[in-house]
């Protein structure tokens, strides 16, 4: 496309609105209006130039503010959406791999209809929903595409601009003023003075002068959608493999065991504490709080060593390498190569083993206790005068009998049941028992009974192990996006253009990005110091009436 | 006396000081003809000063607190609504010596000793801290992400003033609907804090049974006279009223009790109100507004959303996340407070950009200001009663 030339001489990129170089009006509307929009100095925009192809259609659709509003919009009133109803996440739903099915039966049960509308409609696990996501592309399309539109000819704009702007330019300004000046060099060599006390950067050439400063800050937008895009990308990252592990495992006091996600790695716990607030112990402040919550936790640790496998041994092999000791608490994770392992959850007091003894009915005579390991029971028991007790079977977790038969829910020893068979030298073919907690069960009358005697018990500790390799990219992220808002918000671009007219005339006009308060003020410190004209800002209607006002009060 | 009653003292200090300076704000308002005259008034002058000293005795609360307890005090309702009201007018007197318009202070500190009557319903003892609490980051991530919170809420206060003065009230109109519809919540909030107190000052408590909805039992203790109960609940006080109707498992009878409740009250207060000075509230509070320059208003809804902006980014995202992957192992986890912050900032990125296109100045920008208030405060009371996940102190 041709390029535009203006009367001044400059050579415009085609689509510009105002020449570059002076700020004449180059379009019709322009030269129409009274107050020229100045947002991207006017010039030539990909996306206000042009709209034939495809390419461009889809460039303007993403660069509009008005499109990235929408979805700015959107993102906001669905996210709201998803916090009506728990997500999928937070569901109380008990089995681990739960199926879709007991989860729209949780939302049917707990939110009768609307429970049923939320699943069905994908709310109940929206973020992680292939529409939210295109929601989120389509949000960091239109940042990079709408940034790019206009950074470019807004930097070059701002690269080429002239001391000396046309009187067209001035007079579309919000804040223009004009009117005869005793000595119009005097003034600008004042103002020139005043300016430069202001930290202006000062420019005077040819009866004309341009003061700007912080320009910078015209950037602070674009840094931080850089800050956003960059974020976004790192989350993008977390769905290759390798970049980001996420697991959980549950483990045992005393109990040595992998860290699940981290191969090689082994961790042991060597104990499990729970502390609470006690009124004892407790600054004394917390006695009201105590006495009308009840107990509140204090802190759970688990005391661990992390073990490495020696270099070289054979996968599996459990040759192991003392790493270190640490005390995982909440808010304090275990950290190594990479991994953070988090004090997550916790259960107290699983049974361990169990103690039994083996007694005489009729006359309460015991032949001895015997201790189940609970994690690995023996088969046999050998006790006093020739007595034996063999277990024949373990049930960890006795949820009644089905067809007859004794049935276990799960391998943790919640609710342990066994059948044994105890032999004595008066009963050598041995008599049959079930035994549960508070229950026994026999087929015949036996003389014989095992009796429970005290059981051990452990705590468990739960655990999340992650490793993220995503995170600096998101804290870069962050921190970029951080600087680019600053930047933008507490500082702003401030012009102010001073030039001789014809006769004895001065002209002055203002322009800011935002916080026309500050400029105005800035502006009348100039004024007063170098007898400018008086100016108008043409969007202020109220003070110029309170100025009468206050002048007759 | 200890440090904690100390503590409770200074703030009853600041409460007084700001009803002061209120009234003086007031007088520099109406003793001037326009916002160029009153800008340098003597009552706006006292106004201030009174505004401040409040405010250094409410810093002085906030430290004692602090020192008594052993940690910043912003780990309940009660202590993190009182220091956003601390910081609502920290900022605003920062906003004040930027623009010295005593307009704003007029409708500022109202505001703040709502939200500070509002606090003082909840349970006010120090509460030691559960172990996710224990870190650094609740000090840095809460304190940060408040004075985000307060000086957004700024910007709220002069897109009030904006419309109020620019409303036409002698005409039908949504806006005039609209902005009624803002007076008679300020009044549900007064209503609030009249029946809280009138039946906490008579010692009122039920004791309920109830099944949760987990199908768990738990018990409950009301402070008003239960109006809806709990999911089968059974009472355990003798003679309580028995409530009107039991709420399935999902719905919490308590909290919709004291909102019936405050309705009630403050519907009664509206009426009693409009029958007094027989005119909508809106235009019988208009002539305190008629004073305050349009144009500044509009300037200083945005400056604060733009001060503002950073500092909410920066505690209630960047911080919070920070310690989400220390407390939780995960920055971001969907919770409902969390998605509630990323609301907030989404919405004021919004806002940001309207005013970027042009037309969304004025009453446009200043309802968006008034809605992003709603927001905050929906995030700090019907998340945390109705919404609660992880975070919710409200218990
Ligand atoms: C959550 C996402 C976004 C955030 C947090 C964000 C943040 C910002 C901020 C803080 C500013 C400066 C505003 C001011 O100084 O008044 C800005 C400016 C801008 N944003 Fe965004 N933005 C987001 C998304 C978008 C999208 C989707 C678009 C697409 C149209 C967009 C286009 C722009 C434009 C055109 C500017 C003005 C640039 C200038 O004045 O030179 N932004 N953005």
């Amino acid at each position: 496309m041709s390029k535009i030339k203006c009367q001044c001489g400059h050579e415009n990129p085609f689509g510009t609105v105002l020449c570059e170089a002076c700020g004449r009006p180059l379009t019709e509307e322009a030269e129409k209006s009274q107050v020229v929009d100045m947002r991207y100095e006017g010039s030539a925009r990909r996306s206000q130039t042009y709209n034939k192809s495809i390419i461009d259609k889809i460039w303007n659709f993403f660069s509009s503010v008005k499109v990235g509003v929408s979805i700015i919009v959107a993102v906001l009133v669905t996210s709201a959406i998803g916090t009506i109803f728990p997500q999928k996440l937070y569901a109380p739903v008990t089995s681990v791999n739960a199926t879709d099915a007991e989860y729209l039966a949780y939302y049917e049960k707990t939110y009768s209809f609307f429970g049923t509308l939320y699943y069905k409609l994908g709310f109940y696990d929206m973020y992680n929903s292939w529409w939210f996501k295109i929601l989120i592309g389509m949000l960091g399309t239109s940042i990079i595409i709408a940034s790019v539109d206009r950074v470019v000819p807004l930097y070059k704009s701002l690269k080429k601009q002239r001391t000396k702007r046309h009187v067209s330019f001035m007079k579309r300004q919000r804040i223009f003023g004009e009117g005869k000046a005793a000595d119009p060099d005097e003034s600008l060599m004042k103002a020139e003075a005043a300016l430069k006390e202001m930290k202006y950067n000062v420019k005077m050439e040819d009866g004309a002068i341009l003061a700007e400063k912080n320009r910078f800050s015209r950037w602070g937008p674009y840094v931080n959608h850089t800050g956003l895009i960059i974020f976004l990308f790192g989350v993008l990252l977390r769905g290759i493999p390798g970049f980001y592990v996420d697991e959980t495992m549950w483990i045992r006091e005393g109990e040595l065991r992998n860290v699940t996600g981290a191969p090689g790695y082994f961790l042991k716990s060597k104990d499990f504490k729970l502390e609470t607030y006690t009124k004892e112990d407790a600054n004394a402040v917390f006695g009201e709080a105590l006495d009308r919550n009840g107990p509140i936790v204090k802190n759970f640790q688990t005391d661990v060593t992390l073990y490495k496998e020696k270099e070289g041994s054979l996968p599996g092999s459990e040759d192991l390498e003392y790493v270190k000791d640490y005390s995982i608490v909440v808010n304090k994770p275990l950290k190594f190569d990479g991994y953070n392992v988090f004090q997550m959850d916790y259960r107290l007091s699983e049974l361990k083993s169990m103690t039994m003894q083996l007694i005489e009915k009729s006359t309460d005579k015991s032949f001895g206790e015997f201790t189940i390991e609970l994690d690995d029971p023996k088969g046999t028991y050998e006790l006093d005068n020739g007595a034996k007790v063999e277990l024949l079977e373990y049930y960890a977790d006795y949820d009644g009998i089905k067809d007859g038969e004794p049935v276990s829910k799960s391998p943790i020893p919640n609710n342990p049941a066994f059948i044994f068979k105890m032999t004595t030298p008066e009963k050598p073919k041995g008599e049959k028992s079930f035994v549960a907690i508070q229950q026994t069960l026999e087929t015949e009358e036996n003389a014989y009974k095992v009796k429970f005697v005290s059981a051990d018990t452990r705590d468990i500790s739960g655990f999340t192990i992650r490793k993220d390799k995503t995170l600096y990219i998101l804290l870069l992220g962050g921190i970029i996006f951080m600087i680019g808002v600053i930047m933008g918000s507490y500082w702003n671009h401030r012009r102010i253009w001073i030039q001789k007219g014809a006769d004895q005339q001065l002209l002055v006009a203002a322009h800011t990005n935002k916080n026309w308060f500050s400029l105005k003020k800035e502006l009348n410190a100039v004024k007063d110091a170098s007898e400018l004209p008086a100016y108008m800002d043409r969007q202020d209607k109220e003070s110029k009436d309170e100025r009468q006002e206050g002048a007759e009060s | 006396m200890g440090l904690a009653n100390i503590s409770a003292t200074l703030l009853e200090i600041s409460f007084i000081a700001y009803l002061v300076a209120t009234a003086f704000f007031g007088g520099a308002v109406k003793g001037a003809k326009s916002e160029a005259t009153y800008r340098n008034n003597k009552w706006g002058t006292i106004g201030i000063s009174i505004t401040i000293i409040g405010f250094l005795t409410h810093v002085g609360y906030f430290i004692t607190r602090w020192i008594a307890g052993g940690h910043a005090p912003v780990s309940n309702m009660f202590e993190f609504t009182t220091a956003f009201g601390m910081m609502l007018v920290g900022a605003f007197i920062l906003i004040f010596f930027l623009y010295r318009t005593p307009s704003l202070g007029l409708f500022a500190l109202p505001i703040a000793i709502l939200i500070i009557a509002y606090a003082s319903m909840f349970p006010k003892e120090v509460t030691p801290l559960i172990p996710a609490l224990q870190s650094h980051w609740l000090t840095i991530h809460v304190i940060t992400a408040a004075l985000g919170e307060s000086i957004l809420a700024i910007s709220a206060v002069a897109g009030l003033i904006y419309l109020l003065k620019n409303i036409d009230m002698s005409k039908k109109s949504r806006q005039r609907f609209w902005i009624e519809f803002v007076m008679f919540v300020i009044m549900l909030v007064i209503g609030f804090v009249l029946s809280s107190s009138t039946f906490k000052l008579a010692g009122y408590e039920a004791e309920f049974d109830y099944i949760d909805k987990n199908d768990k039992p738990a018990s409950i203790t009301y402070n008003y006279p239960p109006l809806f109960g709990m999911n089968e609940s059974v009472a355990k006080s003798p003679d309580t009223m028995k409530p009107w109707v039991e709420l399935p498992a999902i719905l919490n009878g308590k909290t919709l009790t004291t909102f019936v409740w405050s309705l009630f009250i403050g519907s009664i207060l509206y009426v009693l109100l409009r029958l007094i000075v027989r005119k909508r509230l809106a235009e019988f509070v208009q002539p305190l507004a008629k004073r305050a320059n349009s144009q500044l208003m509009d300037e200083i809804g945005y400056r604060s959303v733009l001060i503002g902006f950073p500092v909410f980014t920066l505690g209630a995202l960047i911080f919070a996340m920070i310690w989400a992957h220390e407390a939780w192992s995960r920055f971001w986890g969907w919770d409902p407070k969390e998605v509630w912050a990323l609301i907030t900032w989404l919405f004021y990125a919004a806002f940001l950009h309207l005013r970027l296109s042009r037309g969304w100045e004025g009453k446009n920008s200043a309802w968006l200001a008034v809605i992003g208030f709603i927001i905050i405060m929906f995030n700090l009371i019907f998340v945390n009663f109705i919404l609660a996940g992880l975070h919710s102190y409200a218990k």
